[in-house]
């Protein structure tokens, strides 16, 4: 079991406000990922919850029970810190017992505890290792791992892939959600990376200076953002969003085209430009388009490899059934 | 200092310290090996220029069989031991302590240091005549308050007294190198445990006190160096009476009260050999620490 539930939460730091009040239930079993730009609160709000720090006003409740007071040994939750902070002068066996040995469970339980999760995190060759003598990844590991012994109503992750290279965090990253669906316990997940919370989240919480823009499921973000900051923050590369003219010939304030919904075509088209910079990756061409009239700058992502080069004209057709609009509030109109 | 020439260039300046320091250390050390080996008396009219007679290893047995030699070894590692051990966990506690945030942090940080900055000599005195006076110091006056009787302290308690002194003096080196290490460690690490269900005392005892280990060694390395000579606050206060003679005490009354030069170079021999033993006691038991 593992379902949390924020009631009215706030949080204040002397006089600054980081948090106005806020309602969130997680359900059981659900991975949902907080996601925002940074100093956003996403952090906070996860201290919170573990009981790192105390909230100023408001409830959490975990399974129902009332944790508010409850220090965090007794919230049965486990956290895995973006620092791993892993305890340097122990082997990676009693980092992982660590745990179990506060929580008085005997010898042979903690080994037999100790070596299933080593097992299930490929760690058994390097129990009697220090930290300081793994790799990045491996570190990683021990901390998951001293994480899944105490089987956790719930895991904390805060920003855990931040510090691994580009192709250990794809790898991490697999790893994490297998874990979670072999599991089915449930998982907050602190990133910056949107591209991390829409591979991971069965939930995505979208965070802007403490205050939950959008609550909803990947596609669900990526489909109906609810205003122009998820709309701009979810989808790599960002949508483009204008405001003008161009936006009031769909009766709206701001339009936004995602960069994927604006084809690139020989002649005609709605819109034209000159190419500033194209990123060619071979499977997609990425197009850094200037002097459209519309915006400073428009992505464009093109199938595959278009031959065309800085200042070159392009001609631009967007999907008309992909536009969203959003009113001058930067709400969206339905 | 990568090339060959930056390298030679290098030692071609490290060389006047190196033999300025060599000579240094080499010529007394010599000096006093040769004066353990000779019978040297000024008083009875042994001099340098006349020549000293060789003596072989007499003034080592001498000093040896003194009654008051193995007493002075013991004396000394209470006296070394004791300071080490109050310091550290005096220290230990004055770093945690300090390293809460409080109001006036800087202020209270430079008064902890303060006794570092006084003179042995004086700090002795100012412990022996204000504070362990047994007629006007003010523990005296605290005792008599409370109705008891006012202890002479360098008297009846005098090891200890020395000890107290030199702990006092002490406490700040180890409390500033003890509190450096305290705020080097990573707070995630102690959230880490807090969440892993470790109270404060099994954090303390898990987390912190092996994070300071390398600190609490270099502590225990430094001090040891220079607890094995303490002299002043032992002259001023007792001495060297009341069971406080220490080695190094020992030695300064053969050659000065007893203007024996001869013996008192013995057992300044001896003195090194102590410091020695202890010294890899020390490194056995501690070094390791400092690997990695």
């Amino acid at each position: 079991m593992g379902q949390i539930q924020l009631k009215q939460v706030t949080k204040s730091f002397g006089d600054v406000q980081v948090i106005p009040p806020l309602d969130l239930t997680i359900q059981d079993g659900e991975f949902t990922v907080f996601v925002g730009p940074s100093g956003c609160g996403k952090s906070t709000l996860l201290r919170l919850i573990a009981g790192l720090e105390d909230i100023t006003t408001g409830h959490i409740e975990i399974d129902g029970q009332d944790a508010t007071d409850v220090v965090p040994a007794k919230r049965g939750l486990a956290m895995v810190f973006q620092s791993y902070a892993l305890y340097p002068h122990m082997s990676v066996r009693k980092n992982i017992a660590f745990p179990l040995r506060m929580a008085k469970l005997n010898q042979a339980e903690i080994t037999k505890r100790v070596e299933r999760a080593a097992s299930v995190l490929n760690l058994t060759d390097y129990l009697d290792r220090r930290p300081g003598q793994l790799s990045g990844g491996q570190r990683q590991r021990v901390a998951i791992g001293r994480a899944i012994v105490r089987d956790p109503a719930a895991f904390l992750f805060d920003e855990p892939l931040s510090n691994l290279d580009a192709a250990l965090r794809v790898g991490m990253r697999l790893e994490i959600s297998e874990l979670h669906k072999r599991l089915e316990t449930t998982m907050v997940y602190v990133t910056h990376d949107q591209v991390e919370a829409m591979t991971m989240a069965d939930k995505i919480v979208v965070l802007q200076a403490g205050v939950i823009e959008q609550v909803g499921t990947p596609l669900e973000l990526y489909h109906t953002p609810r205003n122009t900051f998820v709309a701009g923050f979810i989808g790599s590369p960002k949508m483009n969003l204008m405001t003008g003219d161009e936006a009031a010939k769909h009766d709206a304030h701001t339009i936004g085209v995602r960069p994927e919904h604006i084809d690139v075509v020989e002649s005609g088209g709605q819109w034209q430009g000159t190419v500033g910079v194209a990123e060619h990756l071979g499977s997609d061409t990425f197009f850094h388009i200037h002097n459209t009239g519309l915006a400073e700058t428009m992505t464009v992502r093109a199938i595959g490899d278009v031959n065309l080069k800085h200042g070159d004209t392009i001609h631009l057709a967007p999907r008309v059934d992909e536009i969203h609009r959003f009113d001058a509030d930067g709400l969206r109109i339905a | 200092m990568a090339t060959k020439a930056s390298r030679s260039a290098a030692r071609f300046m490290m060389a006047p310290a190196v033999v300025l320091l060599l000579g240094w250390m080499l010529v007394p050390l010599i000096m006093t090996l040769w004066f353990s080996f000779t019978k040297y008396l000024p008083l009875r009219g042994d001099s340098i220029d006349r020549g000293l007679d060789w003596v072989g290893f007499a003034n080592y047995a001498r000093f040896l069989s003194s009654s008051s030699f193995w007493p002075s070894v013991q004396t000394t590692l209470v006296m070394v031991g004791g300071v080490l051990l109050i310091t550290l966990v005096l220290g230990i506690l004055l770093a945690i302590l300090l390293d809460q945030p409080m109001w006036g942090q800087g202020v209270v940080r430079i008064l902890v240091i303060a006794p570092f900055f006084v003179m042995p000599t004086v700090s002795a005195l100012v412990w022996k005549n204000m504070l362990m006076d047994p007629v006007n110091g003010i523990f005296a006056h605290l005792w008599r308050f409370f109705g008891a009787e006012p202890v002479a302290w360098l008297q009846d308690a005098s090891l200890s007294s020395i000890i107290m002194i030199v702990s006092w003096q002490w406490l700040p080196f180890a409390t500033l190198i003890l509190l450096t290490a305290i705020q080097s460690l990573d707070s995630e690490q102690l959230e880490a445990a807090e969440m892993d269900g470790a109270p404060v005392l099994k954090r303390f005892w898990h987390i912190v006190l092996p994070h300071l280990a390398r600190a609490i060694t270099i502590v225990i390395l430094i001090q040891t160096i220079f607890l094995l000579s303490i002299f002043a606050e032992i002259f001023v206060t007792t001495g060297g009476a009341f069971g406080t003679r220490t080695l190094t005490y020992l030695i300064f009354q053969r050659v000065i009260d007893s203007q024996n030069i001869g013996l008192g170079s013995a057992g300044g021999v001896y003195a090194i050999i102590l410091a020695n033993i202890v010294a890899i006691f020390l490194m056995r038991i501690v070094g390791k620490n400092l690997d990695a």
